[in-house]
């Protein structure tokens, strides 16, 4: 027997065993709940006395808000700041034509990246005209412009700080996870209660949603850089800040690059769903579309969310490596012939833009040229809404019957002891014993926030969408890392995907199947299916090539490669892809409570549509947060069990950053 | 212009020393270009043509170019400038804001913004200027207390003259079938004998009352606490898919109870029926979380603008408090939009030219 193959046959053993474990205490569990269920139950009620006095607090500030020195001299002057900018921003789009503003983000795609770009970027920015959506494209652009500066002037040196001290690093970790936890959605009712709505709420909101990644990427950029080059640099005397000015901050150049990147990518998921709190833009369309059930107009404007952030993510992430390759002297281009083209194209777009000024070229494209892609969608949709009906009709009554009703009930009417010690005990099989008093902590506040009844609701959601996920990510996933044909076709398909905020996918499940709990399952699905699908084939393909070889030496059929040697072997990549699964999930079961998935995430929305939910929504968002970290914690540990747990977390904290930020 | 051509050599320069290959370097000729662009682009458009410098995106800096000017100057009247005026998800609501941005700015030459937000939202927009005024607001006491009464950070604009009724509403048939359940306002058990029809997968074993928008006003969790009803509030999440529901229910001959109200265009398409419950008596509803009575009749929809705009003397305040139309005039121009697929401006148009007298006394 080779080396490797015992090593697996130790792996699958440890799995197995941890597998009956589970299903024992699984089995225990069914025991106490026919003993006890009904018993200890925690019934929901929308006039908990926490709500109250949440209200009173937000009564409390709204009173006092002209009053209290906090609001005057410091956070009301930020909103005004931040709305200064932004007002600013929209002066200067508003001076150029539209041809203008092509020609300038055209020139930047080519001078930054190439050509290819450069056709990417004029062709998407002459796309939003067609689609009727240049006045939002831009409006959007602005919001995310000054998020992301902002973001990236306040995380950067955070994250420099954080990779050159062990000790901030530790105190910023667990704040930056509840940050990437916490669904978009929950951060609005608290921020519109500091800094009330509009589009510097909306940016607020934005920068902050964006900047986890942007502190956590540079922290691991700086940490990447050897350890062999800062010592050379220190034994030749340098003080700490030449080191991080002359050796740490241009090694670790490409992976800041790369924080930027995904700062933006942050951002724009962000900045659509801020709509609900009156940001102008792409959001403001697809709320519209989702009000009047319109398909066809959320498809144009989420045809345009993703034109947006392919611009923005190639003008950045290519950047960075191109400019990279070029301060590491790889380009073959030449320097005279590279400040020619950089001149030249500047030229070419600055009389593009006094030409467009000239022939009074309008601000905003031209109305009457469009491309109708909203009616012929709609057309579809109506045909499958009347001629489907039955069948969709049928699904989700039998799905919600036969799987969502019943673990609902169980959740809801277990006794509430039993289930967070349910909870810790399958947390500490799969994660460990930290993970499990994080678990039982998580849930017992949940218990304080009044809302367990709501929550238990919300976790059953989230149970059956990401076991969905997971079967269908898996699937693909393997499928996509033993075809590179396949892998060749979905990952576009992915990239798209990933880009949509979570708002987009609404729509289409709800046309399909109503506003319902299944609806927000099925959107959750669509919606996290991609980042499991890359992480998946990312991790089949990492197995390494002698097991396979030596498995294929001992007969193994095709399926048995699959089930007892790539998926076992990938066994870390699909707990991350796990653990990415539910964070996307739950994100979206939130947001679908505006389509009827009801629960904390509808408690959510009542909190800022309603005048007296309003503490009910606070609590609300607070329980989303802690039903994240146990399943997070829950889903997360195993990776730290290993002996490679550093790896896991350097890899972890990129992929999270990555699969967040894109979706 | 001598100082300038130097200023623009010293970028120049600049530019070439740092263009070794950083991206620092690249982007601050990007940036100085634009610089030069900028300035000839605003100069140009300034001497050569006007009509070059354009209407600010969305919400104009005090420094934006020229704004649009009025087409028809009726009278010697104040400039407009801009009124964002709250566009509340119903599409009732959606014509109210279509004739009057309509008369806006065809008439009064002021700029319009449409912010599509929530009722209770909205009224958060009156302190900082977000929002200058809410077309159609449906009770709303305790909003009113605060921005109106006690901050009065906004001002009551007058009534809005449609009528609205908020209630349960059933198909008729349904109601031609089964006559007890039009007996609920002297015995609201009867409803629990109807749970049983009312159930779909969302309500589990009770019976569904299927509410819109979660922003809309709804006492229904109240209601089903205090009169001890075996339902479950399931929100459909719009008026749009409440409609859908309630339209696709009635083609398939299923039975449905919806919360519902008028004026609403809809109301005109299908033939729905109140079920009146125990007519609402003072007191009845004190305690949100457990209703004993029906919805009050909602008589008297009212406007709200903020206080700025009401100082300002702008025309559009006048044009505001002066809108006053009836639930007949509303509905036609809600099923223009929902119905016709007509935009908010044709719509607008299409009443506009049908009814001269009607909006002539609304003018300031």
């Amino acid at each position: 027997m080779t080396a490797a193959s015992m090593s697996l046959g130790r792996r699958a053993e440890v799995r197995l065993s941890r597998g009956r474990q589970l299903a024992l205490l699984i089995g225990l569990w069914a025991v106490l709940y026919l003993i006890f269920n009904g018993k200890l139950t925690l019934a929901h009620s929308d006039d908990a006395p926490l709500f109250q006095s949440l209200n009173g607090v937000r009564d409390w500030i709204d009173a006092n808000r002209t009053s209290l020195p906090l609001f005057v001299y410091v956070l009301d002057p930020i909103r005004d700041g931040i709305g200064w900018l932004i007002d600013a921003l929209t002066w200067v789009f508003s001076n150029f034509s539209w041809l203008g503003v092509t020609a300038i983000f055209g020139a930047m795609g080519l001078v930054f990246v190439g050509w290819r770009t450069a056709i990417l970027v004029v062709g998407a920015f002459v796309a939003f005209g067609l689609l009727s959506l240049w006045d939002q494209a831009i409006q959007t652009l602005v919001l995310i412009l000054v998020a992301v500066v902002m973001s990236l002037a306040i995380g950067i040196p955070l994250g420099i700080v954080a990779g050159r001290s062990d000790r901030f690093l530790k105190v910023i970790t667990p704040i930056l996870d509840v940050m990437q936890i916490m669904p978009t959605f929950a951060y609005l009712s608290p921020l519109t209660l500091v800094f009330l709505i509009g589009p510097p709420a909306a940016t607020i909101a934005t920068l902050i949603y964006a900047l986890p990644p942007a502190i956590r990427i540079t922290a691991l950029g700086i940490r990447g850089v050897s350890s062999e080059a800062v010592e050379a640099a220190e034994s030749l005397g340098s003080t700490g800040f030449q080191v991080l000015r002359k050796v740490q901050l241009p090694m670790a150049r490409s992976t800041i690059g790369l924080a930027v990147n995904q700062t933006i990518m942050m951002a724009l998921s962000m900045v659509v769903i801020t709509a609900l709190i009156n940001a102008p833009g792409l959001g403001e369309s697809i709320i519209q579309a989702l009000i009047k059930l319109n398909l066809g107009q959320t498809f144009d404007a989420g045809v345009a969310i993703v034109l947006l952030a392919m611009v923005l993510d190639r003008l950045t992430a290519s950047a960075s490596k191109v400019s990279d390759r070029r301060h590491r002297g790889l380009d073959a281009v030449s320097q005279v012939r590279r400040r020619t083209l950089v001149i030249g194209t500047w030229l070419a777009a600055a009389i593009v833009v006094v030409g467009a000024a000239l022939l009074a070229i309008p601000q905003s494209f031209p109305a009457d040229i469009t491309v109708d892609l909203a009616s012929p969608i709609n057309s579809i949709g109506d045909w499958i809404e009347t001629n489907l009906y039955v069948v969709t009709g049928g699904i989700k009554d039998l799905f919600s019957e036969w799987i969502l009703n019943p673990l609902q009930t169980v959740l809801t009417s277990s006794p509430w002891p039993l289930v967070i010690i349910m909870a810790a005990g399958i947390a500490w099989i799969i994660s460990g014993r930290r993970a499990a008093i994080a678990a039982a902590i998580a849930l017992l506040l949940v218990v304080g926030l009044q809302l367990w009844e709501h929550s238990m609701e919300t976790l059953a959601l989230v149970i059956i969408a990401v076991a969905v996920t997971m079967l269908i990510g898996i699937g693909l996933g393997v499928a996509a890392a033993r075809s590179n044909l396949f892998s060749a076709i979905i990952r576009p398909i992915n990239d798209a995907a990933q880009t949509m905020p979570a708002f987009v996918y609404l729509l289409p499940a709800v046309a399909l199947f109503g506003a319902t709990r299944f609806t927000g399952i099925l959107a959750a699905v669509i919606y996290a299916v991609p980042a499991v699908v890359r992480l998946v084939e990312d991790g089949v393909r990492g197995v390494s090539p002698t097991v396979i070889e030596a498995a294929t030496a001992a007969g193994s059929s095709r399926l048995q490669m699959i089930f007892k040697v790539q998926l076992p072997m990938a066994r870390r990549s699909l707990l991350l892809a796990t653990n990415q699964g539910v964070v996307l999930v739950l994100a979206m079961v939130v947001v679908a409570g505006l389509v009827g998935a009801g629960a904390l995430g509808y408690d959510v929305v009542a909190g800022f549509a309603q005048f007296n939910d309003f503490g009910k929504g606070m609590a609300a968002a607070i329980s989303i947060v802690l039903l994240g970290v146990l399943l997070d914690r829950i889903t997360q540990g195993a990776g730290a069990r290993t002996t490679t747990a550093s790896a896991a977390r350097t890899a972890r904290a990129f992929f999270s950053a990555r699969a967040v930020g894109v979706s | 212009m001598s100082g300038r051509y130097r200023g623009v050599a010293a970028i120049w320069k600049g530019a070439t020393v740092s263009l070794r290959g950083t991206i620092t370097g690249r982007l601050a000729v990007g940036l100085a270009v634009s610089a030069l662009i900028f300035s000839a682009c605003t100069s140009a458009a300034a001497s050569a043509s006007p009509a070059a410098s354009i209407a600010v995106v969305a919400s104009p800096s005090p420094v934006a170019g020229t704004s649009v000017a009025p087409s028809v100057a009726a009278k010697s009247l104040a400039p407009c400038g801009t009124v964002n005026i709250a566009e509340n998800p119903w599409v009732g609501y959606q014509a109210d804001a279509a004739v009057v941005s309509y008369l806006l700015e065809k008439k009064l030459g002021c700029t319009v913004v449409k912010k599509p937000i929530d009722e209770v939202v909205s009224w958060q927009g009156f302190p900082t200027g977000q929002v200058d005024a809410i077309l159609e607001v449906w009770g709303h006491k305790d909003l009113y207390a605060k921005y109106v009464t006690t901050d009065k950070t906004a001002v009551d604009a007058g009534p809005n003259g449609a009528k609205g009724v908020i209630g349960w509403f059933v198909p008729k048939t349904f109601a031609d079938a089964n006559p007890s359940i039009l007996t609920a306002s002297t015995n609201p058990s009867v409803l629990n004998t109807f749970a049983d029809q009312f159930k779909t997968s969302e309500s589990g074993s009770q019976g569904q009352i299927l509410d819109g928008d979660p922003s809309f006003v709804t006492e229904d969790a109240g209601i089903i606490a205090g009169l001890g009803l075996n339902y479950k509030v399931v929100y459909s999440g719009s008026e749009a898919a409440s409609d859908k529901a309630i339209k696709a229910a009635i083609d398939q001959g299923k039975p449905i109870l919806a919360y519902y109200y008028t004026p609403n265009w809809f109301s005109t398409q299908v033939d729905l029926v109140h079920v009146p419950l125990p007519a609402a008596t003072p007191g009845c509803d004190t305690d949100v979380h457990k209703i004993t009575c029906d919805y009050p009749p909602y008589d008297a929809l009212y406007k709200v603008v903020s206080s700025k705009l009401a100082s300002s003397g702008s025309p559009a305040f006048t044009l505001i408090k002066n809108f006053n139309w009836t639930n007949d005039d509303q509905n036609t121009v809600a099923a223009y939009i929902a119905n016709n697929n007509m935009s908010d401006d044709q719509a607008a148009q299409k009443w506009v030219d049908a009814n001269p007298t009607k909006w002539a006394a609304w003018l300031p």
